[in-house]
């Protein structure tokens, strides 16, 4: 048996090829990103970026009901745009089998927040899936896809960050042939009109019931007998701490299949224990199960519900085991914050924004900007998901202008985000006639989950040729007049600052399109490389007036500003643009 | 009882490569291995740290305050805010390489100079190494991380691997030799 390091992310695609699947869609967000990555490369499956998770789902839909098996991909909150598809395929089911991986992230390492996605199976009333290394991403997912199909139903498949982005040995097998189910109409199936609806949802509690009966026997829910003085119940990660912590000495309930829940294998086994520890990450989804079939239990009273959990604070919470005391030396290491890299194009926008922040006060959204929040810059008030950074301006400059506040609400989406939900955005900004400076950040790609192609690009995730969609075009075609729109390079501050004048002296509607791609793309830095920037410490007074933009490549040292990584600086000019006495200039033009 | 050993360092330092060098050759001496990388907003300049566990079975892929028998860092600033995670008597390998973050080239915060004068008072295994000097004196800054793997190898004697075989897989062809000179380099280090 061929054994290879794989993460879960990686599983999960090699799974999905060694049953079949032919579908995949997403939309990129850490940490499932690297799950569509890697269907991609594989011939046999078409693999797509959509435009949000909404659209990758309902197209994963799509194909599983026309008959290929499918697999769509998103991070957590992700699953929030999508819930609409989710809600109506639990009640449709599939032919061919659909499983919708939901990467959380307890810890937050790159979200919003630390929704645990369990309760979507129960919302959506869909069947539950969830691994708990790298091997089970694989073995589950083929799982997976058999339970889909056998109880027509479609397979939420909850990893978290912890399980995407570790990496284990996994036992390779052999790809399987592409599963291609004959698709029949079936209208009273597929159309979620009320009439059909209320059918399918019985259809649905009488499925659930079944997989149940089913779920007391899998082999993804298995008894692991230790000890019978205590019992532990887990799933996902928190399976790998249980075993940490300890070992073989208790007795093990290992869930795999969490929804519905089997609660018959639950009852024997809580009842062949003298004292039960339910171990989970997050919400106390496990734990409200066990007590509602009667069994008291050590639970979340103990371990926390905020955070992401690790073996240390089980063995804490559980284990009385505390740690022993460690080195520590009386410095402290000064902290390293993400930041805007050298030559960001985003940075000349949030340096205007600063200037102008008498005048404008800003809402911000998900993607690289996000880091324009931190200083120097304080870029923008609020950051909450993706599309809200234009919609949200709407309601807030109602708000300004009911308590006499004369600045005009300016906000940002960047260009992946304006065609995942700013678009909708945009249209009721303009719909509202809202007096707001509505700017897409457009640097050509979905820059901070790793470069990932979007609906502006030329090529598709597969190297395929395909229209690129003209932001422009699309704002024009809207009905934005032409002296309501401006397309302007950011990293030039004199015609940044002339749209931010042109957009605070009119009342209502404004859009400002800053263009330049990111400097990290693989030609623009290829075009970059051995272009940099050089002080001439001879005209350098020492006035600090470039550090103000918080360029990485510089530093300020023996009075003197200096670039100090010139493999970083790209030349982009904005510490040019912001010394006075024509100190810096450009060298490998 | 797995051994349990720390990368960190700065984005884009190589840390990911090396942890894959190392867990293949890990796999070829048989051990089970969880390896955890945590990325996304680290990728911007920030910290990024690589946890790997090796031994006959491992259940948890990371590792929690004075649990590392081994921490490799590529920054010195970056050593000391991984110290707390070295076990007692564990071994902290260090590069002297500096690089200063947003903070501190602002002049928000204070770049720590004497660090590893701190740290050397305190830690009884501790290699301070000129990884990143030697680097540059090979011609190629990016063979930072294969010096430190270098080394890395000594310490925890992993001597059974044809480590610079292995190289060959994870290297572009014109870059091997420099890459088994920094690891020979990073060897005779310790």
């Amino acid at each position: 048996m061929v054994k290879e390091i794989m993460s879960g992310n990686e599983a999960i695609a090699r799974g999905a090829w060694e049953a079949g699947c032919s579908f995949a869609a997403a939309y990129p967000g850490t940490p499932s990103t690297e799950i569509l990555e890697n269907l991609a490369e594989i011939r046999e499956i078409s693999a797509r970026w959509a435009n949000n998770e909404k659209t990758a789902l309902e197209m994963a839909i799509g194909a599983a009901i026309g008959g290929l098996r499918s697999l769509a991909a998103m991070k957590h909150v992700g699953l929030n745009v999508a819930a609409d598809p989710l809600c109506a395929v639990g009640y449709t089911g599939v032919n061919a089998g659909l499983v919708v991986v939901t990467a959380d992230d307890p810890g937050c390492h790159s979200s919003q927040n630390e929704q645990d996605n369990r309760f979507y199976a129960l919302l959506a009333k869909v069947a539950l899936v969830e691994p708990s290394d790298s091997q089970e991403c694989k073995d589950y997912i083929k799982e997976a896809f058999a339970i889909s199909e056998r109880f027509d139903i479609p397979v939420l498949f909850r990893v978290t960050t912890r399980i995407c982005h570790s990496k284990g040995l996994v036992e390779l097998e052999q790809p399987g042939e592409t599963v291609v189910k004959p698709y029949q109409q079936n209208r009273s199936k597929y159309c979620m009109l009320p009439a059909n609806a209320r059918v399918r949802h019985v259809v649905r509690e009488e499925s659930l019931a079944e997989l149940e009966e089913y779920a007391n026997t899998s082999s993804l829910n298995r008894i692991e007998w230790g000890s019978r003085k205590l019992g532990i119940v887990t799933s996902g990660i928190s399976y790998q701490y249980a075993k940490e912590v300890f070992g073989n000495s208790a007795s093990i309930l290992k869930l795999g299949l969490t929804n519905p829940l089997p609660r018959t294998l639950i009852k024997e086994f809580c009842g062949a224990v003298d004292e039960i520890y339910v171990i989970e990450e997050g919400e106390p989804f496990i734990e409200n199960a066990v007590k509602a079939l009667g069994f008291s239990c050590t639970g979340k009273d103990k371990i926390p519900i905020t955070g992401e959990l690790n073996a240390s604070i089980v063995g804490a919470a559980l284990a009385g085991k505390n740690p022993q005391a460690g080195y520590s030396v009386e410095v402290q290491a000064p902290p390293r914050p993400p930041v805007l890299c050298a030559g960001c194009p985003h940075r000349g926008f949030f340096w205007s924004l600063k200037k102008n922040k008498k005048r404008i006060v800003a809402m911000g959204d998900i993607g690289c900007y996000s880091l324009g929040v931190g200083e120097p810059f304080a870029g923008f008030e609020t950051n909450l998901c993706m599309g809200a950074g234009i919609s949200g301006t709407i309601g807030f400059a109602k708000a300004l202008e009911k308590q006499g506040d004369p600045r005009k609400v300016l906000g940002m989406v960047g260009d992946s985000t304006f065609f995942h939900s700013g678009i909708t955005s945009l249209i009721d900004v303009i719909h509202a006639d809202a007096n707001v400076i509505a700017c897409i950040l457009d640097n050509s790609i979905t820059a901070m989950t790793g470069h990932q192609v979007n609906a502006g690009s030329d090529r598709d995730v597969q190297g395929n040729e395909v229209p690129a969609i003209d932001v422009v075009a699309l704002i024009r075609g809207l009905g934005v007049p032409e002296d309501r729109l401006r397309v302007v390079d950011p990293l030039d501050l004199k015609a940044m600052q002339q749209a931010l004048d042109a957009a605070v002296a009119v009342k209502g509607p404004f859009v400002i399109i800053t263009k330049r791609p990111c400097v990290l793309i693989k030609e623009v830095a290829r075009a970059n490389a051995g272009r940099y920037c050089q002080v001439d410490p001879d005209k350098c007074v020492g006035c600090r007036a470039c550090t103000l933009i918080a360029c990485p490549a510089m530093a300020f040292k023996d009075n003197k500003s200096i670039i100090a990584d010139p493999a970083s600086c790209t030349a982009c000019g904005l510490c040019m643009q912001m010394c006075k006495f024509d100190a810096i200039s450009k060298v490998g033009e | 009882m797995a051994t349990n050993i720390l990368l960190v360092g700065v984005g884009g330092q190589g840390i990911i490569l090396m942890s894959k060098v190392l867990a293949a050759g890990l796999a070829q001496m048989g051990y089970d291995i969880k390896m955890s990388e945590i990325h996304g907003m680290s990728q911007r300049g920030g910290t990024v740290t690589t946890q790997i566990r090796y031994g006959d079975k491992v259940y948890a892929p990371g590792i929690g305050e004075q649990e590392a028998d081994c921490i490799v860092s590529f920054e010195k600033v970056e050593a000391l805010r991984a110290l707390p995670f070295l076990k007692k008597g564990g071994t902290m390998i260090t590069d002297k390489h500096e690089i200063y973050s947003m903070p501190v080239l602002t002049g928000k915060a204070e770049y720590p100079g004497n660090a590893l004068e701190l740290m050397a008072e305190a830690v009884e295994n501790l290699h301070i190494i000129p990884a990143m000097d030697k680097a540059l004196e090979l011609g190629n800054v990016r063979v930072q991380n294969i010096c430190l793997l270098g080394a890395l190898v000594k310490v925890l004697k992993l001597d059974a691997v044809d480590w610079k075989g292995l190289l060959a897989d994870y290297v572009p062809e014109k870059a091997l030799d420099l890459n088994k000179q920094a690891f020979a380099a990073g060897y005779a280090m310790i």
